[in-house]
């Protein structure tokens, strides 16, 4: 195809994705420090309504902070594609003749940028908060990283499929918390092992195995979902 | 042109006349083979050395167990072939399991609650495969709710079937779930290498009560489908022309 479209290649195209959708979140900060705020209510939350026992804490730490990031990860899906799917960007992005996935995958990469790595810096915070000790933030901080991995680019599916949706929320939440079950499984055990100073490694690698099996087949699925929405 | 005879399969009127005449060469053996696995599993079989009579579940336990996974399996396959192919009747196929599937998992974990009370000693564990088996009705549910939330018909089955695609990644972990995790759910008794360990007069029943659920999935699957087909095409000329002979 020699559309005149084509005149820059796929990843400078993706470059200027990523870059406008950066320049449009520093505009309007509330939509990605929503999340974020979220995520530190909620696992506020945990100390108030059970314990504050340290001891009792540092054992609902893992679950806590996974339960808290899985639904903020969520939360903070409904602004991955809603502005561009309601203004025709997106149809834009379709019909540029570059490629579908690649685009949205820059997109979902500044997602991840905007929720998932301020969360993996917050999360150490919040598991020291709730008793963990100083020695396993690093542990904390990988499982974080590479967990979120894998949930922004599998929400970037269920973003897709009910991008435009008038109920999309809660049905987001049904789709969506059944396939990340694996990662919040694997995810807070990494945790646990950390705090409990133990090595973490083999739930962080089966995570980091997570996020590379996300990264090469959830872009594909994600085309596909928004494509099916645009129709 | 490889691909002519899944078109002509496909097309609305040959699909309803086929799957009418295959019905009863499903629901016939269906009927005989699980009366015949049901009575002999039930009542005829000797009782466990350990569990006495509350194995019997088994029966009903294992076939739904099974047919949970193949009937998520064969609404990802059609859902598969009318999402690439765009053959309509995939979709209707796959619309046709979806409660049929959620039905089959329901059965499961309820068979396996009233089987692990006396035996385990509790209703529920949070183990890995019963909790893969719960995830399971909750894809069939959102396969269900999905498709509720999408007023374009068309929108609605393609976004389904892409997310039944993706729920696949479900199937092998309730599977391989014995296997990966140690837990309290026993492994495979009947598939294992070295034979079954179970003797034949407690398997052979079990495998006729489950190819006479097969039977039935099948039997319920084309019943279920035609019915779908029949209420997707109201308007088409063929079935007016049907209704005239």
């Amino acid at each position: 195809m020699s559309s005149p479209a084509l005149e820059i290649g796929a990843l400078a195209a993706a470059r200027n994705v990523v870059a406008r959708d950066l320049l449009l979140a520093f505009r309007r900060p509330g939509d990605w420090l929503q999340p974020l705020a979220f995520f530190v209510i909620v696992t506020m939350l945990f100390p108030l309504a059970l314990n504050s026992e340290p001891s009792v804490l540092r054992t609902i730490a893992p679950g806590a902070l996974w339960v808290a990031l899985l639904l903020a990860s969520v939360l903070a899906l409904d602004f991955l594609y809603r502005e561009d799917g309601h203004d025709g960007t997106l149809e834009q992005f379709a019909l540029s003749g570059q490629p579908f996935a690649v685009l949205l995958l820059a997109k979902t990469a500044t997602h991840w940028l905007l929720t998932g790595l301020p969360l993996a810096i917050v999360g150490p915070l919040a598991a020291v908060s709730l008793g963990a000790p100083g020695g396993s933030m690093p542990g904390v901080l990988g499982s974080v990283l590479l967990g979120s991995v894998s949930l922004s680019l599998l929400g970037s599916i269920g973003a897709g499929l009910t991008l435009g949706l008038r109920r999309g929320g809660a049905l987001l939440s049904l789709l969506l918390l059944p396939l990340l079950i694996p990662t919040l499984i694997f995810g807070a055990r990494a945790t646990q092992l950390a705090i409990l100073g133990d090595s973490a490694a083999q739930p962080l690698y089966l995570l980091g195995a997570l996020a590379i099996l996300s990264l090469t087949l959830a872009p594909l699925a994600a085309a596909t979902a928004v494509r099916i929405s645009l129709e | 042109m490889a691909w002519t005879w899944l078109h002509r399969f496909g097309s609305p009127p040959h699909f309803y006349r086929v799957a009418g005449k295959l019905i009863p060469w499903f629901a016939w053996p269906a009927a005989v083979l699980i009366a015949v696995g049901l009575v002999w599993g039930l009542v005829i079989a000797p009782p466990d050395a350990l569990q006495s009579d509350a194995y019997r579940v088994i029966y009903v336990h294992v076939p739904n167990a099974w047919l949970s996974l193949m009937a998520y399996t064969v609404m990802a396959v059609a859902a598969g072939v009318g999402l690439i192919w765009r053959i309509k009747v995939g979709h209707a196929v796959a619309v046709a399991i979806a409660p049929v599937g959620a039905m089959f998992t329901a059965v499961a974990l309820v068979t396996g609650m009233l089987w692990g009370e006396p035996t385990w000693g509790t209703w529920w564990v949070w183990d890995p495969r019963l909790v893969f088996e719960l995830v399971l009705l909750f894809f069939f549910m959102g396969y269900s709710a999905l498709r509720g939330a999408i007023e374009d018909p068309d929108r609605a089955d393609r976004a389904s079937a892409l997310l039944a695609i993706v729920g696949v990644v479900n199937v092998p972990l309730v599977h391989y779930s014995v296997v990966i995790w140690r837990s309290v759910h026993q492994g495979s008794t009947v598939f294992r290498s070295g034979g079954p360990a179970m003797p034949a007069s407690m398997l052979w029943p079990l495998l006729v009560a489950a190819l006479g659920y097969t039977f039935f999935f099948g039997a319920i699957l084309l019943l279920r489908a035609r019915a779908e087909v029949l209420n997707r095409e109201r308007s088409g000329s063929w079935l007016a022309q049907l209704a005239e002979d």
